[in-house]
């Protein structure tokens, strides 16, 4: 689905991607996890182009888009759901679920828009009843689904979301990662970066590990979290519940 | 059968991209982790972010015997010891051992690996696998036996000593699948040949050996007499233990678990890589070691990469069973011999067992290579001398027309060699120094 292949980017004179390779098979949930910083939204970013790469190669199923404008990413099926979700909060929830299938003007596309509305409503049904309430009045919750949608508008095969439980009850957290799998299911492959490690991995297939630019651990999600320095450092509170209980786990 | 079809027969630009990650993110590792790998790349001012094709990979120094020696015991462990949870270690025949840690996750590796191996030699859940590997700090016993355990094979975890006992046991407990060296192997065949039993009574129809060079020749010898299928594995302590490449059913090489580790194969003396299909040096990098990665190991065994792809769906590289070792290599007027080359032809003469010495002498600037071969025992002219000097000069004749050597043959007294039962044996000793 994408490869890629000793990616560098950054903020003018500060490199924060040190030659990243990663892949993501079709169908496959994969988690990039690692502590702030580390440049996880970097790389979403220069995926999606909003930042260009000084160097590395990306292919999106096959094709060479490094360095495409965002749009043509998004027309190649890949779409990223932001960090903080980035709502219009004065618009309604119905616009702003419509602005996510602007790849999708000229004849006929105007039809595939609405019937792609229909099924986020399907999806969403609080979206369908909320939908001509503004954004900024939503919960955190809501909102996260109005981004999410907005994100499937335009029928992606890859969906990129960076920490979408940031700022989530634990509850509603479990409602957003349900429906990552959900996603999954419907045959979408999903690429996401989260804080929260224990719950990412848990829905994951596989995962990397990500430090200071540069990917340091590839492996299934089982054996990222059995892995000590991955417990030490992102599991947390759980790591020490396992050392708690004297080893017997 | 594949165990793994998803590794084992992954498209070839799938695993290039799998490789690379998994090295890109093994050098940060090594090198934030082992003071080795450190310092060695620090004093050569190599950046690993400059690493970035699989081609780059020659840009790094190798990682020798006597570099891990050096780091003894736990120098060169890539995790704290507590994250450690099984120590192995190598034999240490040819100086000071190389220790091993392993983490919980290289054991789970280790256990799909050989699990690999078995499935491709056939070996299911149904299968009686009995293994007659040492189960102590070599990694023969242990590698098998969680392999076995992964398919759902019931696993007899015999280990070595007493080959009339593990014959019984084979015979009681119906095994159907023998894990142990090629020699262990003719052990038991010859031994259920002395005490006048069949190989009938046994229900074995497979066997796994490794370990230890040998022939194919030998493979004919173990498969007639035992009456089995016989299949090649190779492997290594300091990369992983067995595991690391195995014959499938076509026994057309053994096939490289390219997905854990990147094979190169290099001519000892000058380093540089070698012709496809040539012999060289097997060097291997690991890709998913957590406890102990290496990057360039020299393995000291020898080699070819064999071409083409394999019939049997996996589309990982193969190499031919291993030949020799470089420390085995004997270099005779220029020439290079390894042990297995004469192990090969021995196998075609009537009258002797493939058991044999060679002693290296020099004699006024020459060398002098003598090689003493047991023979079987009814070999029966021992008596004529004018016979054993014809069946001398037969055997010197082979060694010149196929292998261009000079040697002069000894005839040994039938058992009097020492025969390999699991331990490795010295077949060499070099006197010219």
């Amino acid at each position: 689905m994408i490869r890629i292949r000793n990616l560098e980017a950054g903020y003018d004179k500060l490199k924060v991607l040190k030659g990243i390779s990663l892949h993501v098979n079709h169908g496959e949930i994969v988690t990039i996890i690692g502590a702030n910083g580390a440049g996880k939204s970097t790389l979403l970013n220069t995926i999606a182009s909003l930042i260009s790469p000084s160097s590395g190669e990306i292919f999106l199923q096959g094709k060479d888009v490094t360095g495409a404008p965002p749009d043509r990413i998004v027309k190649e099926g890949c779409v990223l759901v932001p960090e903080g979700r980035q709502l219009f909060p004065t618009m309604t929830v119905r616009e702003n679920l419509i602005l996510g299938a602007y790849t999708l003007y000229g004849r006929k596309k105007g039809k595939e828009a609405i019937s792609n509305l229909e099924g986020i409503y399907e999806m969403f049904p609080i979206l369908e009843e909320r939908h001509a309430q503004l954004a900024g009045t939503l919960s955190g919750g809501e909102q996260q689904m109005v981004a999410i949608g907005r994100g499937l508008m335009s029928n992606p095969n890859l969906i990129m979301m960076d920490e979408p439980s940031m700022g989530l009850a634990p509850l509603i957290v479990k409602d957003i990662f349900k429906v990552v799998k959900t996603l999954r299911d419907q045959g979408k492959t999903v690429l996401i970066v989260e804080q929260n490690a224990k719950a990412a991995l848990e829905i994951a297939d596989r995962g990397y590990v990500m430090e200071t630019g540069s990917l340091v651990l590839e492996g299934s999600s089982e054996d990222l979290l059995d892995n000590n320095d991955v417990r030490r450092a992102y599991l947390g509170k759980d790591y020490k519940e396992f050392t708690d209980m004297g080893g017997t786990e | 059968m594949i165990y793994s079809m998803e590794y084992e027969s992954m498209d070839k630009q799938d695993l290039e991209q799998l490789q690379i990650e998994r090295l890109q993110a093994t050098l940060h590792r090594a090198y934030r982790n082992v003071s080795f790998y450190r310092s060695l790349y620090d004093k050569e001012g190599i950046e690993i972010a400059s690493l970035r094709s699989l081609k780059d990979l020659k840009k790094l120094p190798f990682t020798t015997k006597n570099d891990l020696r050096q780091s003894y015991p736990y120098e060169a462990f890539a995790v704290p010891l507590r994250d450690i949870v099984r120590i192995h270690s190598t034999s240490g025949t040819t100086g000071k051992p190389i220790v091993v840690g392993y983490t919980k996750n290289d054991l789970k590796t280790w256990s799909s690996l050989v699990a690999r191996v078995l499935s491709a030699a056939g070996v299911t859940g149904h299968d009686f696998v009995q293994i007659a590997f040492d189960y102590s700090l070599s990694t023969g016993g242990f590698g098998f036996h969680y392999g076995a355990e992964k398919i759902g094979a019931s696993v007899i975890p015999y280990s070595g000593d007493d080959v009339m006992k593990q014959i019984q046991v084979m015979k009681d407990y119906r095994t159907t699948t023998l894990v142990s060296t090629p020699g262990y192997a003719l052990h038991v065949a010859s031994l259920m040949e002395e005490t006048g039993r069949d190989s009938q009574e046994l229900n074995l129809s497979i066997g796994l050996f490794g370990s230890e060079p040998w022939s194919e020749n030998l493979r004919n010898e173990i498969e007639s007499r035992l009456k089995i299928e016989a299949f090649d594995n190779y492997g290594l302590t300091e990369i992983i233990g067995p595991g690391v490449a195995f014959e499938c059913e076509q026994h057309s090489g053994l096939h490289v678990n390219e997905d854990h580790f990147i094979l190169e194969i290099i001519n000892p003396d000058t380093l540089e890589e070698i012709p496809l299909g040539e012999p060289g040096e097997l060097v291997f990098t690991t890709l998913t070691k957590e406890g102990f990665p290496l990057i360039r190991y020299r393995t000291g065994d020898i080699s070819s990469l064999v071409e083409g792809d394999c019939a049997c769906g996996r589309t990982t590289a193969r190499i031919q069973r291993i030949s020799g070792r470089t420390d085995d290599m004997i270099i005779v007027d220029g020439r290079n011999i390894f042990p297995s080359n004469i192990e090969e032809i021995l196998f075609e003469i009537e009258g002797v067992e493939p058991h044999f010495q060679i002693v290296l002498t020099r004699e006024e600037g020459l060398d002098i290579i003598e090689l003493k071969v047991e023979v079987t025992p009814n070999f029966l002219p021992f008596d004529e001398i004018r016979k054993v000097q014809v069946f001398q000069e037969k055997i010197a004749h082979l060694m010149t027309s196929q292998l261009g050597i000079h040697a002069r043959i000894t005839l040994a007294e039938p058992k009097s060699l020492k025969r390999s039962t699991g331990e490795k044996i010295k077949r060499v000793r070099d006197l010219r120094r």
